[in-house]
């Protein structure tokens, strides 16, 4: 049995898998980038490899994903996240057309065909209004765990309008409603509100169709996918592993990688 | 018969109070931080500048508030824009003004006014953070500074470390990265208020450039800015002295009062109705 590899180094966290011929999640790691990126990628491919029980040189290929994709040394080759997540999310969820990636400082829509190839994609790097750091700006100012962000958010009754789109203001804004006697769960839910609609546009011009799968680190959070639901007026397919999308993606494509080199050459062009 | 007028600055960041006699001679000045109670921030530093002044609340003729919060202050006796404020105030200190350049906390105001110092057109910023003091604020926390440690941080800078300037918060990571590969915090300072500046400049051009230029607002108050700014626009700029440029637009806020309070009592109203 051969196994292969996908690591994502995020901005904020890194993420490996390990599968198997038959495409199955054997190991996995999710760990804190951190300053050192080569360091977190070594980290997660070690871990993944430990809670698999496989040993490193039974995995024949490594792909790195993610913005640190170069620094993955120990890697064979690098696709890009929005290749990996709709990779992984065909596979996954394979009535997959849409896919929308939440992570630490990006967001994602990426228009996917049944294969799992990118058809179109558009993303929001340049403000980080409406990314995971919008979420960590509130959870900060309000000083909540963030893995508690969306549970409080759902308690909400009377949601708050978040008004501004800067996170830098936000995060201002979070604590003046404060100031005004709101309760914390309807300032909250309004923030989430607020990156859901910013979210809903970004899809908007790749256009929507279903599925919606959601992938990336966001999908932790149980008040981002019912926001993200109620904005979109439909069902996400969400999974535990949809944090690791991208790098199952990566795993995919490295899978390939072993696949293809194992079939001569003849039968390979006769297909 | 002594006038005294008060302006009443209510910023994001900072609130700002001037008391102003006869409309032309300020007696006092103070500020403070606003925080999220605004009327409160107002009232005391109200009291602060009156106490300086050795007033008491009756002797100031007309109290006129402006900034964000202006409408919050429920002692005013009326409120004014912060564009015309500020125009006020600039052309008080230069009259011979045209164009404002106004980078506070949170927003980012380019002016133009017209050769008798009315408004003629106005931009600002205030969607996004990049283009204003926050953006300093943020690289410098980031590197473990304090606000007020960004003039003598940016002060000893060497070389210019370029900073994207796309995203306040984007600039985290940047900043880290130069850090890590050696970088100085004073040079990657004054890179970020170079990256400040050309926003500046854009949001300028789009107001149209015309000489004189006032630069006013509290990040004015760090050196380097108007340095940079006079590196970028090839034109020397009016700064007022000191910790006076923070305080351009709560001077206009007495100005525009003192003008007011003589036009009420010109006209037999009575100056405060009813507040």
């Amino acid at each position: 049995m051969a196994y292969a590899a996908g690591v994502d180094v995020g901005s904020t966290q890194t993420k490996a898998i390990i599968i198997n011929e038959d495409r199955e999640i054997v190991g996995r790691c999710l760990t804190d980038t951190g300053a050192n990126v080569v360091i977190a990628a070594e980290n997660a491919f070690a871990e993944a490899l430990r809670s698999s029980g496989i040993r490193e040189e039974e995995v024949e290929y490594v792909i790195g994903t993610g913005y640190g994709r170069y620094r993955v040394t120990f890697g064979n080759t690098q696709v890009t996240e929005i290749s990996c997540h709709a990779r992984g999310a065909a596979q996954m969820f394979p009535g997959t057309k849409t896919v929308l990636d939440m992570g630490g400082q990006d967001t994602k829509a990426i228009r996917v065909s049944p294969k799992g190839e990118v058809l179109d994609f558009c993303m929001n790097d340049k403000c980080a209004a409406g990314t995971g750091r919008f979420l960590g700006a509130a959870a900060a100012a309000l000083d909540i765990p963030l893995g508690e962000l969306g549970n409080v958010a759902m308690k909400a009754e009377r949601p708050v309008k978040i008004s501004t789109t800067c996170t830098v203001f936000a995060e201002s804004e979070v604590l003046s409603w404060l100031g005004k006697g709101k309760k914390i769960e309807d300032i909250l839910w309004g923030v989430h509100l607020s990156i859901a609609s910013r979210s809903t546009a970004l899809l908007r011009r790749v256009g929507i169709e279903d599925e919606i799968t959601f992938t990336g680190g966001v999908t932790k959070n149980a008040g981002m996918i019912k926001s993200l639901e109620q904005a979109l007026k439909t069902k996400l397919n969400v999974s535990e592993d949809s944090h690791y999308m991208g790098a199952l993606g990566a795993a995919l494509f490295a899978l390939d990688h072993i696949l293809a080199g194992r079939v001569p050459t003849e039968e390979k062009e006769a297909a | 018969m002594t006038t005294y007028t008060t302006g009443i600055d209510v910023g994001s960041t900072y609130t700002k109070a001037v008391i102003l006699k006869d409309g032309n001679e300020i007696v006092s000045r103070a500020m403070l931080n606003t925080g999220f109670r605004l009327e409160e921030a107002a009232r005391k530093t109200y009291e602060t500048a009156l106490e300086q002044a050795g007033l008491s609340e009756s002797d100031s003729s007309y109290l006129v508030t402006t900034g964000f919060g202006r409408h919050l202050v429920g002692f005013r006796d009326v409120n004014v824009t912060d564009i015309n404020a500020s125009a006020r105030g600039a052309a008080f200190l230069f009259p011979k003004t045209r164009t404002i350049l106004d980078v506070g906390g949170q927003t980012m105001k380019a002016i133009q006014l017209t050769e008798e110092g009315k408004v003629k057109s106005f931009r600002l910023n205030d969607k996004c953070a990049a283009g204003t003091g926050a953006f300093l604020e943020k690289t410098a926390r980031y590197m473990g500074y304090k606000t007020e440690e960004i003039g003598t941080l940016a002060a000893v800078s060497k070389t210019v470390v370029p900073i994207s300037g796309v995203c306040a918060v984007f600039a985290e990571s940047e900043v880290i990265n130069h850090l890590s590969q050696g970088m100085s915090p004073s040079d990657i300072m004054y890179g970020s208020i170079v990256s400040l500046v050309a926003r500046s400049v854009q949001l300028l051009k789009r107001v149209g450039m015309n000489p004189e230029y006032t630069l006013i607002g509290g990040i004015l108050r760090f050196e380097s800015m108007s340095h940079v700014v006079r590196e970028q626009i090839k034109t020397e700029v009016n700064v007022a002295e000191g910790d006076l440029v923070q305080y351009v637009t709560a001077l206009g806020a007495a100005i525009l009062g003192y003008r007011r309070f003589g036009k009420l009592q010109h006209e037999g109203q009575p100056a405060i109705a009813g507040a």
